[in-house]
């Protein structure tokens, strides 16, 4: 309850990674863990869909419904029917 | 621009004036937004020597500055992409900050020749825009993610790894003040005609009633943000909207202490209707303000408490246009 943002439309596919490592770099909170090569995801609560790793990522192991959580922006969207624009 | 002018080196320092300093307040307040520009291209900080290393950063002061003095007694190239004088964050999300640009900018500006090795350094925070395989292969110059703070670019050169700290985006209250500026700015239009459309229907208090709903929304909620309860930030908008509706229902229910009950408080009520909607819209919006909100968790933040806003706000409209109707009427 009152809490929207506990699912994400983050998806790592384990199969499809090399374990380079660059989505543990890349990530501003934390989403990933590294344990030497292996990946997992640890905290998918804390995904702000950046798009960062998935951008990053040499294989294509990750998707992620990028975009910026931005309100107004897809209110004005929404009331126009246009296609989302971009903050600022 | 010519290619020659493409190539050209232009000097830089990392001392901040007080023409610096000057432009960093008024980008902050959202003055002349498109001004706080740096001419793109490729800087040398002190004398590099084709060992130095190679910063990349957008071409918007407030970017531009934090690194350089960031960089305070080295000597670097600065690798400075068109971003339109936007931030390295917004400019990576909007694409600007970019693959393309960069890979164009490393051969436009000649880099390669200026530099013996092959590394760039971008800020961590521009990696959602950057494939930092992609300009691997068409440039052959491998990009390292520097620290999310420019702040932390001494101890992670010492290092060469940024520890996992380094990595996390934080949003503090100093982030968050460094924000509200911008945000009054924008909430200035709606507070004017809020305030004036108020004064015309219910005087000065309830012209001050909306102006405090507004500032609320734009100055007090962002401060107490990880304070307020609950996660949503529509539902932490409408406790702080009804924290500030408080006092016009208790001196609406003592200042009409002679009216018959349902019409007391049907008038008492009207605040905690019509104010609540402002500061919980305004909450939302703030979301686009933030490092952590998810562009799916905003929908369905959109979804779940618009048509709450909305419905709340029109009923608590009709009801201080109807009451004191249905009073005339029926005695
Ligand atoms: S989308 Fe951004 S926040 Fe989410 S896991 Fe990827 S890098 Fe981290
Ligand atoms: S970036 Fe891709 S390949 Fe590399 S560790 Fe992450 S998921 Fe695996």
């Amino acid at each position: 309850m009152f809490n929207a943002y506990q699912t994400t439309t983050l998806q790592f596919n384990p199969t499809e990674c090399n374990g380079c490592g660059m989505c543990y770099t890349v990530c501003p909170h934390a989403v990933f863990n590294r344990n030497g090569r292996t990946i997992t995801v640890a905290h998918a609560e804390n995904c702000m869909e950046c798009g960062a790793c998935q951008l990053n990522c040499p294989t294509n192991a990750i998707t992620v419904d990028s975009g910026v959580g931005c309100a107004a922006a897809m209110m004005y969207a929404a009331v126009t029917g246009k296609r989302e624009p971009v903050c600022g | 621009m010519s290619e020659t002018n493409d190539r050209i080196v232009r000097p830089t320092t990392s001392v901040l004036t007080w023409a610096n300093r000057w432009d960093h307040i008024l980008a902050r307040w959202a003055i002349n937004r498109m001004g706080h520009r740096v001419e793109p291209g490729l800087y040398a900080l002190g004398n590099p020597t084709q060992d130095s290393p190679v910063f990349v950063t957008a071409n918007y002061t407030l970017s531009f500055d934090a690194l350089r003095s960031a960089l305070g007694g080295m000597n670097a190239y600065i690798l400075v992409l068109d971003t339109q004088a936007i931030n390295v964050w917004c400019a990576a999300g909007k694409g600007t900050f970019g693959t393309d640009e960069l890979a164009q900018r490393i051969e436009a500006t000649g880099l390669r020749d200026r530099v013996s090795h092959r590394v760039v350094i971008a800020p961590q925070l521009g990696a959602p825009g950057i494939a930092a395989h992609e300009i691997k292969k068409r440039t052959s110059f491998k990009v390292e993610y520097g620290p999310v703070r420019a702040a932390d670019l001494s101890e992670y050169l010492t290092r060469r790894e940024a520890t996992p700290e380094m990595r996390r985006v934080r949003f503090t209250l100093r982030d968050r003040l460094a924000v509200i500026p911008v945000e009054i700015v924008g909430g200035l239009i709606p507070l004017l005609i809020g305030a004036a459309v108020a004064y015309l229907f219910g005087g000065w208090v309830s012209s001050l009633a909306v102006v405090a709903a507004i500032l609320a929304g734009v100055v007090v909620f962002p401060i107490l943000l990880p304070w307020l309860p609950t996660h949503d930030f529509s539902a932490k908008g409408f406790l702080l909207g009804a924290l500030v509706a408080l006092p016009l229902v208790v001196s609406s229910w003592q200042g009409n202490a002679d009216a018959v009950g349902w019409l007391r408080a049907g008038k008492a009520i009207v605040p905690l209707l019509i104010f609540p909607p402002i500061t919980a819209f305004l909450a939302l919006n703030f979301t686009g303000s933030t490092t952590f909100t998810s562009r799916s968790g905003v929908q369905r933040e959109i979804f779940t408490y618009v048509p709450v806003m909305a419905w709340m706000f029109a009923i608590g409209i009709a009801l201080m246009i109807g009451l004191p109707i249905i009073r005339m009427i029926g005695g």
